[in-house]
């Protein structure tokens, strides 16, 4: 496949290992965590931990759409699914995250119309399909996939359309990395940034880690040789004394990010004034809503939620894993009474999320250099 | 903490998950789901926990792609399969060639020549006569073309709504082919682990065809009976053949699973070896799909002990549509219950069964 088997050369990557080994202090542990869901992923099924010597550990952030999303948000999106006439549409992965009882699938099992869906497009399209009926969106993700739901709000309301809504789960990057860097119990020596959220918001919201934090960043592409090579360039800074933000994704990623995609989400969305977030709690100004001008599609204006907080399960311990306090296989639960087919915290559901990606994949012993 | 004392404690959590895995699994959900029907985890359940321990008997409990019995001394295989695909047309096939073929390559990769089927067909009120033409014609000539004869049959007619357009179920008979004896059990660290062609045309070819990804791509699928690529295999080298595998619904990633599952071996694929051709790779990238879990309707696995597995390959690569056959991985002893993947970029990861439903409907 060209424009991308380029970047997954494996004699490229064994050279890149060899430049982090040297790039490595004897004796020093560096913990760099990946705050992208999407980084997670790569960095197991491309198997990079193998190319990494085993003092340079990485640390899987909270940056899984999917994971962090709480059991009450689940609850509520299952309350509209069951309402009357409803066709409640989300990803699929959304589809098995459990609520306080059960999951969208075990909704669609009892009857309710749930349909997995590519793109919020695909959901409009089945607005437009069944006209009688109203067609739900249950919107979750970063900035990397707000923009699309805005753009598909901007053309459901130019078209006229009135049985279109979307549940707005979105969420920002910076509010939990910044509750993360505040939370004590945290020793991080460096961030890979979030390449597909950057190339949205830029490079420049992240400056605030160097300056007030003196860690560094790396925007980083997905595919296996760029996260080798912000590993690299992270290392290289630290050993260099130096801390700032840094681009390793410049074919994708303009600093001041897309200007036509933030100004769309500016339109159609406005800060909520605190979001709970799975494991990590209420943060302030996290979450994102409709606007008072696409109110018309508020799926939670149209009809009413339980809209009850539900706490985490005792035993589920995904605050933690998410904050890279403890690895996925550190949780008292893990693989155990939590594994992917029966998961009891959502880093369990999502390909994305840090236990099911080490589950799935990572679950072997490695054998590592040391330096 | 120390690096050490994370890798002990990861060690031990590691044989704890294996413990688990290797329980029998139960079946404990409140409804059926779509997952059950996917071929993975959940449908592991259903069968090993529900349907299993309901019928225990010596000829089921291997949970082959066919059980044996043996009749007035001879050895006979039976199968039985339904289709519920959707679109009941697809490139490269339909739903009547695929009831013909899926049952007929269930008792080829037992080891089984082919020789009679039963049909079903349950039919959606409204459908019409050409669509219905359409199908038996496909099915007799898949039939003919697997050298099988329908001799039995049945047919029902459900409401409008009920069955989108046509399901059918077929049962088959074979005769157990003496040059080869096939089973799980029989693997052995260092066999050979070979595909008999380019993987996941079938499932891409459907997922195409129902329009859903605005992709365009010319994938078809691989619909065709396994019996001829088989018999050359047996020919080329029988005593050496350990087992077959139909890498249908689940694909190849569900089929070795299941293999290492039951032989208590590894087995380590490489990545780089396994045939997909690039359109198929470029469809699963987009859609963030990984083509050993996409099914395929005319790919085998098989396991080859090491002496006979060049000339076992040769014969693949003669068979028709296995010009791409290949030998993707090894068995291993360790560790045992597992499947790892040598990833082309030079890392290591586990390729577990399949959890979830990419696709549903698609055979």
């Amino acid at each position: 496949m060209r424009y991308v088997d380029e970047y997954r050369d494996a004699e490229l990557g064994r050279a890149l290992s060899h430049e982090i080994l040297s790039a490595v202090e004897p004796g020093r542990h560096y913990k760099v965590m990946e705050v992208c869901g999407g980084h997670t992923h790569s960095i197991y099924k491309y198997g990079i931990d193998d190319l990494l010597p085993e003092n340079v550990e990485l640390v899987h952030g909270p940056g899984c759409p999917v994971c962090v999303i709480p059991m009450g948000r689940v609850d509520d999106g299952i309350a509209i699914a069951k309402q009357p006439g409803v066709i409640f549409t989300c990803f699929g992965d959304m589809l098995r995250v459990p609520g306080s009882s059960g999951t969208l699938l075990d909704a669609k099992a009892q009857g309710a119309d749930v349909r997995m869906v590519y793109s919020p497009l695909d959901a409009l399209r089945v607005a437009r399909e069944n006209p009688d009926r109203d067609v739900v969106f249950f919107a979750i993700g970063f900035e990397t996939t707000a923009p699309s739901t805005a753009l598909t709000l901007r053309r459901a309301r130019a078209e006229g359309m009135t049985n279109f809504l979307c549940m707005c789960n979105h969420v920002t990057i910076v509010p939990p990395l910044r509750a993360l860097l505040e939370s004590p119990d945290l020793r991080l020596d460096g961030f890979i940034g979030p390449g597909h959220v950057c190339t949205v918001v830029g490079a420049r919201p992240f400056e605030f880690i160097p300056v007030d934090y003196g860690k560094p960043l790396v925007v980083s592409g997905f595919e296996p040789l760029d996260v080798l090579q912000s590993v690299l360039m992270i290392l290289r800074q630290i050993g260099e004394g130096r801390c700032s933000v840094e681009n390793q994704y410049t074919r994708v990623v303009p600093y001041e990010g897309n200007l036509r995609a933030l100004e769309v989400m500016a339109e159609v969305f406005e800060l909520r004034p605190h979001f709970e977030w799975r494991g990590l709690g209420f943060i302030s100004q996290s979450g994102l809503r409709l606007s008072e001008a696409y109110a018309d599609f508020d799926a939670e204006r149209r009809y009413s939620v339980p809209g009850v907080r539900v706490a985490d399960p005792k035993a589920c311990q995904c605050g933690e894993v998410l904050k890279g306090v403890i690895k996925p296989y550190e949780c008292k639960v893990f693989g155990t009474a939590c594994t992917p087919e029966r998961p009891i915290g959502t880093c369990m559901v999502s390909s994305e999320g840090a236990c099911a990606a080490y589950y799935n994949y990572g679950r072997i012993t490695r054998e590592r250099e040391t330096v | 903490m120390t690096g050490q004392t994370v890798s002990e404690r990861e060690q031990r959590v590691l044989g704890i998950i294996e413990t688990a895995r290797a329980k029998p699994p139960r079946f404990r959900d409140e409804r059926i789901t779509m997952a059950h029907g996917a071929g993975g985890k959940a449908s592991s359940t259903l069968i090993e926990g529900l349907l299993l321990p309901a019928f225990a008997n010596e000829a089921l409990a291997p949970l082959a792609d066919a059980g044996q019995l043996t009749v007035g001394g001879a050895r006979m295989a039976l199968t039985t399969d339904s289709f519920v695909v959707r679109p009941l047309r697809f490139p490269g096939g339909s739903i009547g060639e695929l009831a013909v073929n899926g049952t007929v390559n269930d008792l080829a990769v037992s080891g089984a020549r082919p020789l009679v089927l039963s049909l079903s067909l349950i039919l959606e009120e409204g459908l019409t006569r050409e669509v219905l033409e359409a199908e038996v014609q496909a099915i007799a000539d898949a039939a003919s073309a697997a050298g099988v004869q329908i001799i039995a049959g049945d047919t029902k007619v459900v409401e409008r709504g009920h069955a989108d357009g046509m399901y059918i179920t077929t049962a088959g008979v074979g005769e157990v082919d003496e040059r080869a004896s096939l089973s799980p059990a029989a693997l052995q660290p260092g066999d050979h682990v070979l595909v008999s062609g380019l993987i996941a045309e079938h499932g891409t070819a459907i997922m195409l065809a129902r329009g859903d990804f605005e992709l365009d791509a010319e994938i078809v699928s691989d619909t065709r009976s396994l019996w001829p690529a088989v018999d050359a295999l047996m020919d080329a080298s029988g005593p050496s053949l350990r087992c077959l595998r139909d890498a249908t619904r689940g694909g190849a990633a569900s089929v070795l699973n299941e293999l290492a599952r039951s032989a208590r071996v590894g087995i380590v694929v490489r990545e780089r070896e396994v045939p997909v051709r690039p359109a198929v790779a470029a469809a699963a990238e987009i859609l963030g799909i990984d083509p050993m879990y996409v099914a395929n309707e005319g790919v085998l696995v098989a396991v080859v002990a090491p002496e006979g597995a060049d000339a076992a390959l040769q014969a693949l690569r003669r068979a028709p549509g296995g010009e791409a056959a290949a030998e993707m991985g090894v068995v291993v002893g360790d560790p045992p219950g597992m499947v790892l993947v040598e990833t082309a970029f030079g890392g290591r990861r586990v390729m577990d069964q399949l959890v979830g439903d990419p696709l549903p409907r698609i055979c």
